[in-house]
């Protein structure tokens, strides 16, 4: 496993968190701990094991491809935080 | 009147109830009499609907199989009308579910009521219910301490006799180990046997709704009501669901009990110690052989467990954007900044720290060194557990290694926190199922003591027979039976 320490305001930017300083320094110490503590896994040997998606046998589901009624528009735009008419209202995203 | 409903069992509530001794109106309104006057000091309760509820009662129909039964439900599962908050800032006050939860569903069409929302660690990330971002909820039997978690509030409430019973949810531990810390009974099914359409995901290869129940029995009655197949979850396996009350057989001849030597190792309380062993004696008196058995990866589980489960929340908790639902920051100079400041100003650190953990160990250059490698070990977690139960039905342990800790104890160190899980955390991993139901009380709080509990693990859908081990043993016993006293919980005058 990578020896590197975790780059907090990094990952957190990634996530779309921002932190502030002194998150920063108790997470870095708090995550840094943690990730020496999941680096045990390094020293097994894990031979040919399969890594393991789901914990019971993964099949297809299927179902009839009929028609059946949604929520509406009025029950998915109950709690937006903002709407316009029929539609959510969003924080502009083009120049 | 007898005692109050609230004290009741499903199976004593539903016998009163068919025989007309008590109306489910009765029973609600004494179920809402016990919360106001005993969760003020406990807080189990995030809040309850009492009009609502009490109409519901109403209409009910005693005949069914929970008919007039009111089940309090934890807060990261979708009750139609009402709030549904994780127990999160982001969400708390600003949401309120616009459909049935499958398991909600389930239990209307099964005649119960669902009465009020317990409290949680946000997001069900936590085992003491401290990293709740709404209120502490303390432990009936000793209310300096924590209640465990993250399913603490359903915990307290039916260990408090303020509830009949109630739903959790167990990710990693989270329905058995705070039972274990209350003193009451919690069953995790294996992986695919409830439906999870209407939960709050945390981690959607881990997670599975139960029951917290005071017996066995009506965990049986209550998982039989919500288990089977769901169109709605296509992870929800089309299993048969069986009487589950009729593997309570109450002896346990001819049961090979495996007891793992990794889970007796060091670093458990040595009282826990003694009773768990204590209760392996009352096991084997009551019929069963007992036989050692092997999990040799043990050690690896909490490390493959915090990789897998915060790598899934990672990607579950994008979804809380400040867009459709939740809480949106003011006037946000542009779509990074509405996310950012949102979700900043929503998450608890507990619920930060795990997801930037899971960003992390999904990220490029990190995915295979972390998240591949855990889903390995993971495998190999998996088969010790296929091997174990070859040489035996079920598995048995002390649930948590300690007691009950004291609030505030382990808030500032995660890494100890998580090893609180280390029992637990496997069964997630493999799939399986678990229970864990009271084996006595160790010195600590009260007089009377603070409760331990022993698990019972199985192989993935034997839930039958995790229960007929842990029924035989209540009714061999009679621990589940304590209650905590009233006096130190009696307080009132917190909310």
């Amino acid at each position: 496993m990578p020896e590197q320490t975790i780059d907090v305001k990094y990952v957190a930017n990634l996530a779309r968190l921002d932190l502030t300083e002194g998150e920063e320094a108790r997470f870095s110490s708090q995550l840094g701990n943690i990730l020496e503590y999941v680096r045990k896994l390094e020293s097994l040997d894990v031979g040919d094991a399969e890594p393991m998606a789901h914990a019971s046998p993964v099949y297809d589901v299927m179902r009839d491809d009929r028609r059946r009624p949604g929520a509406g528009a009025e029950k998915a735009l109950a709690n937006a935080p903002d709407r316009s008419a029929d539609q959510f209202r969003v924080t502009r995203v083009v120049e | 009147m007898s005692r109050s409903a609230a004290k009741l069992t499903i199976a004593e509530l539903q016998r009163d109830l068919r025989a007309k001794r008590r109306s489910p109106r009765e029973a609600v309104a004494d179920v809402l009499q016990a919360i106001d006057s005993r969760d003020g000091t406990v807080r189990g309760y995030l809040s309850t609907d009492a009009e609502t509820a009490l109409a519901e009662a109403e209409k009910a129909d005693v005949s069914l199989p929970l008919g007039g039964i009111p089940v309090a439900i934890k807060d990261l599962i979708n009750v139609a009308g009402h709030p549904c908050g994780c127990a999160s800032k982001f969400l708390d006050g600003a949401y309120t579910s616009t459909y049935d939860a499958s398991v909600i569903a389930r239990l209307r069409d099964a005649g119960a009521i669902p009465l009020g929302r317990t409290n949680m660690d946000e997001f069900a990330m936590g085992s003491s219910t401290e990293n709740s971002g709404v209120q502490v909820t303390r432990n009936p039997w000793d209310t300096g301490r924590i209640p465990g978690g993250s399913s603490g509030g359903s915990a307290a409430v039916v260990a408090n006799d303020t509830a009949v019973a109630a739903l959790g949810s167990d990710t990693g531990g989270s329905i058995r180990q705070p039972a274990a810390l209350c003193g009451c009974v919690g069953l995790k099914p294996s992986y695919g046997r409830v439906s999870r359409y209407g939960l709050v995901a945390f981690a959607s290869s881990l997670d599975q709704i139960g029951p917290m129940t005071k017996t066995s029995e009506d965990a049986a009655l209550l998982l039989g009501a919500i288990a089977g197949a769901d169109p709605l979850d296509s992870t929800c396996l089309d299993e048969a669901v069986p009487d589950y009350t009729r593997s309570l057989t109450g002896d346990l001849a001819g049961l090979r009990v495996g007891l793992p030597a990794e889970y007796f190792g060091e670093g458990i309380d040595a009282e826990v110690r003694s009773l768990v062993e204590a209760a392996i004696g009352e096991l084997e008196s009551l019929g069963a052989g007992v036989v050692e058995v092997s999990l040799p990866h043990t050690e690896y589980a909490v490390a493959t467990y915090y990789i897998i489960a915060t790598a899934e929340a990672s990607a579950n908790l994008a979804r809380f954007d400040g867009v459709r639902y939740g809480r949106r920051a003011a006037e946000p100079a542009d779509i990074l900044d509405h996310y950012r400041r949102s979700r900043s100003a929503g998450f608890g650190d507990e619920v930060k720290r795990r997801i930037i953990l899971g960003t992390y160990v999904l990220s490029s250059g990190y995915h295979d060194a972390y998240y591949v490698r855990a889903q390995k070990v993971r495998s190999l977690i998996r088969e010790d557990f296929s091997r174990a139960f070859e040489q035996a039905d079920v598995l048995v342990s002390p649930t948590s290694p300690t007691p009950a800790f004291e609030i505030g104890e382990n808030v500032d160190d995660p890494l100890q926190m998580y090893l609180a899980d280390i029992f637990t955390i496997a069964a997630n991993l493999a799939g399986i199922c678990g229970a864990s139901t009271p084996c006595g009380f160790a010195a600590g709080g009260g007089e009377a003591g603070l409760p331990v509990g022993l698990q019972v693990l199985g192989p993935a859908f034997a839930e039958g027979a995790v229960l007929r081990v842990t029924d035989a043993y209540e009714k061999a016993t009679g621990w589940h039976q304590r209650r905590p006293g009233t006096a130190s919980a009696d307080g009132g005058g917190a909310s």
